[in-house]
């Protein structure tokens, strides 16, 4: 561990690659040499299919074009460059995925030798089995049942999400650029600031507080760039584009945003405690921010993602614009379902009628009941073992639309408009299989850390 | 007295993932007296969001003013998680509009001004 009185952190990005950083507010924040330079790459938003499936959510050329940015920025002025949860789903493809990017660009531009940490924090299904026969539990998360062979049967991928352990291990090796698995956000940014000797009680809110880069500032802008000044007792977020402030209801308001609770932040390892945190405008632009608190738990506890494939999935779009068939469209959709059933019986598929137009956005939350919209849009959702079954099977249920028999309608040569007469093929399903909790007796036990020499050749 | 719609008084109403299994809404009011009139009368309680959302009270997991933040923030479990089959909202970001429509009961003294009052 280094003591640096005053530890500055640029954050360019909330989520890397998944939309390009804006190039001017991040040179800006380079300008004003930060101690480090840090940014998440994953998200569970993107649903389970990623991480399933083991694929990327971002285009490449979008992940090269942050990676390039920060990597020749942090080069320039020789500080760590830190990524967490590579390439959206932090899995071994992602870190794999990141390193080979960060060799084509040290080549690319000539750069000097560098020291590259990789942190891989993929699950193999085995290891938590084991655990399972010996007798380990490990719990599911809001409410899920403990973890058991059923449901590992059901998934198909699972990463750990690491704390900072990993992380400061890395830079106590001499990484100049760390490519890591999934990670707590939060992480990505406290590490760092632990590492230079800032008290846990500000490095972790610093560390929540900047994850998400300019979210954190109003007017509401993404991927614009934002600097975190740490101290011992304070941390203060500045805006690096010229139109954000930071204001201490904006930065408040950020505490709350995509989280459970607004006071508490739960990490591996403890939680932080934002109850006491005293918000405070220093000038236009930038606020200070006191009186956060991290508070050590006595078990060290690492969550688990998984992603399970669930089966085939197909989409058809359905229009309807006869009033006396919006007005009866329970019938109608009967009617399909019973066409489904005549075929593939009743269960070993999954079939589902999105009715955009009545309540296709919020279903059973949909507060609205029995609207008059002058027309309705069906996406017909079909999920099968196997593709042909799941393409047939939307195909039966599309098209039963144009056929549905029902006492009074007009248009007898067909009761539905098709932009297309086709089944169109989406991403197989997948689900969200593992929300779960394990316990470990060395935060960095899940977790395989890598070093290697980068560029100079 | 006035009745107001809440879309009114609010600068922000929104709705997103916390975390697969979660979806957490803020609401953050314009004003500070309008916050602190509607926090100390209870006029939006987690029994009336079940209410609205159709939803027993225990799928809502929390409910909180939020003062730093002139905020009121709660959260619900979802029905299944994010992206499931047959999910309609992967995350979880159009499922705040039916909280425009709280009617509010406010002392016209604390409508200052077009939009629900000054700014603090």
């Amino acid at each position: 561990m280094i003591k640096l009185k005053e530890v500055k952190i640029l954050s360019p990005t909330g989520h890397l690659g998944f939309t390009p950083i804006e190039e001017e507010s991040f040179w800006k924040g380079v300008n004003r040499k930060p101690d480090f330079i840090c940014a998440d790459s994953g998200s569970c938003d993107i649903g389970p299919y990623p991480l399933g499936a083991d694929v990327a959510a971002s285009p490449e050329e979008w992940q090269k074009h942050d990676l390039e940015l920060m990597l020749l920025a942090s080069r320039e002025l020789d500080v760590p460059m830190i990524i967490g949860s590579a390439s959206d789903t932090g899995t071994n493809r992602g870190v794999n995925q990141f390193a080979r990017i960060i060799k084509d660009l040290a080549k690319k531009h000539e750069l000097k030798p560098f020291k590259m940490a990789t942190i891989y924090g993929d699950v193999q299904k085995e290891t938590l089995l084991k655990r399972l026969e010996k007798g380990d539990v490990i719990e599911g998360l809001h409410g899920r049942p403990p973890l058991n062979k059923e449901i590992l049967s059901r998934t198909d991928h699972i990463v750990a999400v690491m704390g900072v352990e990993p992380y400061i291990k890395a830079l106590e090796e001499g990484a100049d650029v760390i490519i890591a698995g999934r990670s707590s956000d939060v992480a990505v940014f406290a590490a760092p600031a632990l590492w230079s000797g800032i008290p846990e009680n500000i490095a972790f809110y610093a560390g929540k507080v900047l994850e998400c880069a300019s979210f954190v500032a109003e007017p509401f802008a993404g991927k614009e760039s934002v600097l975190g000044i740490l101290r011992e007792d304070e941390v203060i977020i500045e805006p690096m584009s010229n139109y954000q402030r930071a204001t201490p209801e904006s930065v408040a308001s950020h505490a709350m945003y995509e989280r459970i609770d607004p006071f508490i932040e739960w990490l591996p390892g403890g939680y932080i405690d934002m109850r006491g945190c005293v918000y405070e405008a220093i000038d236009e632009k930038r606020t200070r921010v006191r009186g956060s608190k991290f508070y050590r738990t006595p078990e060290y506890k690492i969550k688990l993602e998984g992603s399970g494939k669930v089966g085939e999935r197909c989409f058809m779009i359905v229009g309807i614009r006869d009033p006396y068939l919006i007005a009866n469209l329970d019938k109608v959709i009967e009617w399909s379902r019973k066409k489904v059933k005549e075929k593939f019986g009743e269960s070993g598929y999954d079939l589902y009628y999105h009715v955009y137009g009545i309540n296709g956005v919020m279903g059973e939350l949909e507060p609205i009941q029995n609207p008059t919209p002058h027309e309705v849009g069906i996406i017909v959702e079909g999920i099968a073992p196997n593709l042909e079954t799941a393409k047939e099977l939307t195909y039966l249920a599309g098209r039963n639309f144009l056929y549905a028999r029902l006492i009074g309608v007009k248009g007898t040569a067909g009761a539905a408009a098709f932009i297309s007469d086709e089944v169109l093929v989406a991403h197989p399903a997948y689900e969200w299989t593992i929300n779960h909790l394990v316990k470990v007796n060395d935060p960095l036990e899940l977790f395989d850390i890598r070093f290697e020499t980068v560029g100079g050749i | 007295m006035k009745n107001v719609p809440l879309v009114e008084l609010a600068k922000t109403i929104r709705s997103k993932n916390a975390g697969v299994d979660h979806i957490t809404f803020d609401i953050i009011f314009k004003d500070r007296d309008v916050y602190e009139h509607i926090k100390q009368n209870h006029l939006i309680t987690k029994e009336l969001i079940a209410q609205i959302y159709n939803m027993p009270p225990e799928k809502i997991v929390l409910f909180v003013y939020f003062d730093p933040a002139k905020a009121i923030k709660f959260t619900i479990r979802r029905s299944k998680p994010s992206g499931s089959p047959g999910e309609t909202d992967v995350m979880g970001a159009q499922q705040y509009p039916p909280l425009f429509e709280i009617s509010l009961m406010l002392p016209e003294s604390l409508l200052k001004e077009e939009g629900g009052g000054s700014q603090g």
